[in-house]
């Protein structure tokens, strides 16, 4: 305010001392007046001048400028990198600017998003007439003829400079020709926390050994592992929930998970899965509601990794998953298993070939039962602890470029209990050799015959032929 | 949970032990790079490289020995241009240090700044192979490419390292002096050679054969990264024969079956060169690679002569 005022009296006093001074002398004023007209009409035709050389010379450059590539690389610029001899000096392939007719790429590298679509098919025979519970896995061939496995759509990326993002969105036919769709796993992932800290949160496999956090497209046969199916269900052990992991500072890779999940659902069938009304292990499902934490799932795991001898890879692992199940109100389960897997690949490989790998999983499952009061189709089933145990055992042999010769026993069991026999715990197995053909890393063709012996019901045989193409971004393999 | 702390804080205090060594960390994904690294960087550095000499760089295992590797690197040096797409990123994914993202100072990208061959001019497919949208990877084997490379890495090691710049800026001068002399030497060997047409296995020697004036007449793969079909191999050799090829080079990995009788056919020499650093136990540094492989050359294609 005081300011104003202030301004307001110097702008006033100015006037009144020009316009005493204008009084005196009008001719020489007019005489100024003219001569500043003249040099703002001249500063004006210059600025134009300049203006339009300016212009001319912008458009030269322009014209010029796409033949000599634009950004020069920052390496190149210094003279000592150059040198006296023949150094390219732009890199056309990172300064090429984007047009409309360019293809648009979807998974190079200048993308934020990398997408892919993976399509696994199977068609084949079986002598069972129960093929849907003679194959245990959701993704399995389910049926005589053609089964649509699994179409799997992928997006992965960096989501901002804290967190890595992963979708995996799948469809698949099932046999009665409905299209079903799964939000199988979608979850984002810490890239730069402290003290070697990972986190990820959202829906995802829990790592529990080394097939269930895999996608169908990754494994070595045509199906999934007898003892998988049994304690981890149709679609594997998954769950919203989140997991620290701490990779330990020892001197070899080693790597300590914990996660928490929801112990509900489908893709929890060892936990609280509601089976949808029907009896598990002739007892229907009780209550499943979330009242504290130890109502979650918990999932601990152990990796560590050796290289013996340059060429040779050990991994090897123990996991744990525990958490209440469906069968009473305070019925756990606790699943415990041990996993190795084992790879020579030799100095001189060409494109991966050849190599042996040979991975192993058992399990040990054990579920307390809760009583059951029986009803009119359904006998009663008292209090009890169901001990079931499983393992199966792969080899590939991948013995020249793009073949792969595999071999895998399966084999599972349960403790006898009051409800005898029971498909889901009697004992069974399967041996399983398979080939397989990559034309590429992006397409294969699998031939996989599988031997059954069940319990109670008999010997099977199955002959599947699988094929695999994958369109997009393929996202690198974890080892 | 008192446990778990104290676990913490002694890995924090580890870990505080070594950032204050005085070397930088440094993992090279392949040992031509690792070679260069070792040249510009000197005792100030530690180098490890993943993938080894021998093998083929596009499918190296992402084992998890690696990941614990990269979890204490300080710089991470890989030669982009798609080249260790196949293994590196979950690698890194996993390695959890923010000094190797994708934008950290520590991520050395050596292919920026070389003028990459082949780079597509028009839509890209798989039905091409395993053709790269960014263009040809494989461009360390043109030994002027090494300049760009070292001087991308003195500059990554300065920038990380700034009491040592003036060492690693002399180090780069030392580098690129004795190149440029090698680089007389072996231009003034391979001089005789100009214009020969030689015939390799993948597309991985197109540098080198076009620094020194070799001239490419043809691969055994029909497309990159895509297995000979008889297709394929009955139309290369009558084209071999009358384009007058010399040399069938391939890589000491690569399968022998098919290059042993395109060679046969055409009256040519199969010779074996090794692509990195470590690829034959006479090759120990990135200037033994060239020195080793442009005798080989030199040496098959005076007696075909």
């Amino acid at each position: 305010m005081r300011k104003l005022s202030f301004l307001g009296c110097s702008v006033a006093l100015g006037l009144t001392v020009s316009a005493a001074q204008a009084q005196n002398n009008t001719g020489e004023v007019e005489q100024i007046r003219r001569q500043l007209q003249q040099a703002y009409e001249a500063f004006q035709k210059a600025v134009e001048n300049y203006r339009q050389v300016t212009e001319s010379l912008n458009q030269r450059l322009e014209q010029l400028q796409p033949k000599e590539g634009r950004a020069a690389p920052p390496v190149a610029a210094k003279p000592s990198a150059a040198g006296t001899t023949n150094v390219p000096a732009a890199a056309v392939a990172e300064s090429k600017p984007w047009s409309p007719t360019d293809p648009i790429r979807i998974g190079t590298a200048q993308n934020y998003i990398g997408v892919s679509f993976d399509a696994l098919v199977a068609a084949g025979y079986s002598t069972a007439t129960d093929i849907e519970s003679l194959q245990l896995g959701g993704h399995d061939p389910k049926q005589r003829g053609f089964t649509v496995q699994n179409l799997e759509t992928t997006f992965d990326g960096k989501v901002d400079p804290y967190f890595r993002g992963q979708a995996n969105i799948v469809l698949q036919i099932d046999p009665e020709g409905e299209t079903i769709i799964e939000a199988e796993e979608a979850y984002l992932e810490t890239m730069s926390l402290p003290w070697n800290l990972q986190v990820k949160a959202g829906q995802y496999f829990t790592e529990f050994g080394r097939l269930n956090p895999t996608h169908p497209h990754t494994w070595d046969f045509v199906d999934q592992p007898l003892v998988n199916g049994r304690f981890f269900g149709e679609d594997g052990l998954r769950n919203a929930g989140a997991r620290v992991s701490w990779l330990l500072p020892t001197p070899f890779y080693s790597e300590l998970f914990l996660g928490m999940q929801n112990s509900q659902g489908e893709t929890a069938t060892s936990f609280r899965d509601s089976h949808e009304d029907s009896l598990r292990f002739g007892r229907p499902a009780v209550d499943t509601r979330v009242k504290g934490f130890g109502d979650m799932l918990y999932a601990p795991r152990y990796v560590a990794s050796f290289n013996l001898a340059d060429e040779h890879t050990v991994v090897a692992g123990a996991s744990g998953a525990f958490g209440p199940n469906a069968s009473g109100t305070k019925t756990d389960t606790q699943i415990y298993g041990v996993d190795l897997f084992y790879k020579w690949k030799p100095r001189w490989h060409s494109k991966g070939f050849p190599f042996v790998s040979w991975q192993t999983e058992a399990m040990y499952r054990r579920y307390e039962a809760g009583a059951f009061a029986g009803d009119v189709d359904n006998p009663a089933l008292p209090s009890e602890t169901l001990r079931d145990w499983g393992l199966y055992s792969q080899l590939n042999w991948g013995f020249r470029r793009g073949w792969v010769a595999s071999l895998r026993g399966d084999y599972v069991t349960g403790e006898k209990a009051a409800l005898n026999p029971d498909p889901d715990r009697d004992k069974r197995w399967r041996v399983s050799p398979a080939l397989t053909y990559y034309p590429t890393e992006f397409s294969k063709l699998r031939l996989q015959y599988n031997y059954d012996d069940r319990e109670h019901v008999g010997t099977d045989h199955s002959v599947w032929l699988q094929f695999e193409f994958l369109l997009g971004a393929h996202a690198a393999h974890k080892f | 949970m008192k446990n778990s702390l104290s676990i913490l804080s002694l890995a924090a205090v580890l870990f505080a032990a070594r950032s204050a060594q005085a070397k930088l960390n440094v993992v090279a994904t392949l040992p031509d790079f690792g070679a260069i690294a070792e040249a510009i960087g000197g005792d100030k550095v530690k180098v490890t490289s993943i993938a080894r000499g021998t093998e083929d760089p596009h499918f190296v295992d992402a084992r998890p020995s690696f990941i614990r590797v990269l979890n204490q690197a300080d710089v991470l040096i890989e030669g982009g241009a798609e080249l260790e797409i196949g293994w590196l990123p979950p690698l890194v994914n996993s390695a959890r240090n923010a000094k190797i993202l994708s934008d950290a100072p520590g991520h050395v990208i050596l292919s920026r700044g070389i003028r990459l061959l082949d780079v597509p001019t028009g839509p890209v497919d798989r039905s091409m192979g395993d053709v790269h949208p960014l263009g040809n990877p494989h461009y360390a084997s043109d030994p002027a490419n090494g300049k760009i490379m070292a001087a991308t890495i003195a500059a990554a090691f300065s920038k990380l390292d700034t009491p040592n710049a003036a060492f690693y800026e002399a180090n780069l001068k030392k580098f690129n002096d004795r190149l440029d002399a090698r680089l007389a030497e072996w231009s003034k060997a391979m001089e005789p050679f100009r214009g020969t047409k030689v015939i390799t296995y993948h597309k991985s020697f197109d540098y080198l054969l076009e620094r020194f004036g070799l001239v490419l007449a043809g691969t055994i793969e029909p497309k990159p990264g895509i297995e000979p079909s008889p297709t394929h191999i009955n139309a290369l050799i009558p084209r071999a024969r009358a384009e007058g090829v010399k040399l069938v080079i391939i890589e000491p990995n690569r399968p022998r079956k098919t290059p042993t009788y395109v060679a046969d056919s055409i009256g040519a020499k199969l010779l074996l060169v090794p692509q990195m650093v470590g690829g034959h136990e006479k090759i120990k540094d990135y200037f033994s690679l060239f020195d080793y492989d442009l005798a080989r050359i030199a040496e098959a294609l005076k007696q075909s002569k």
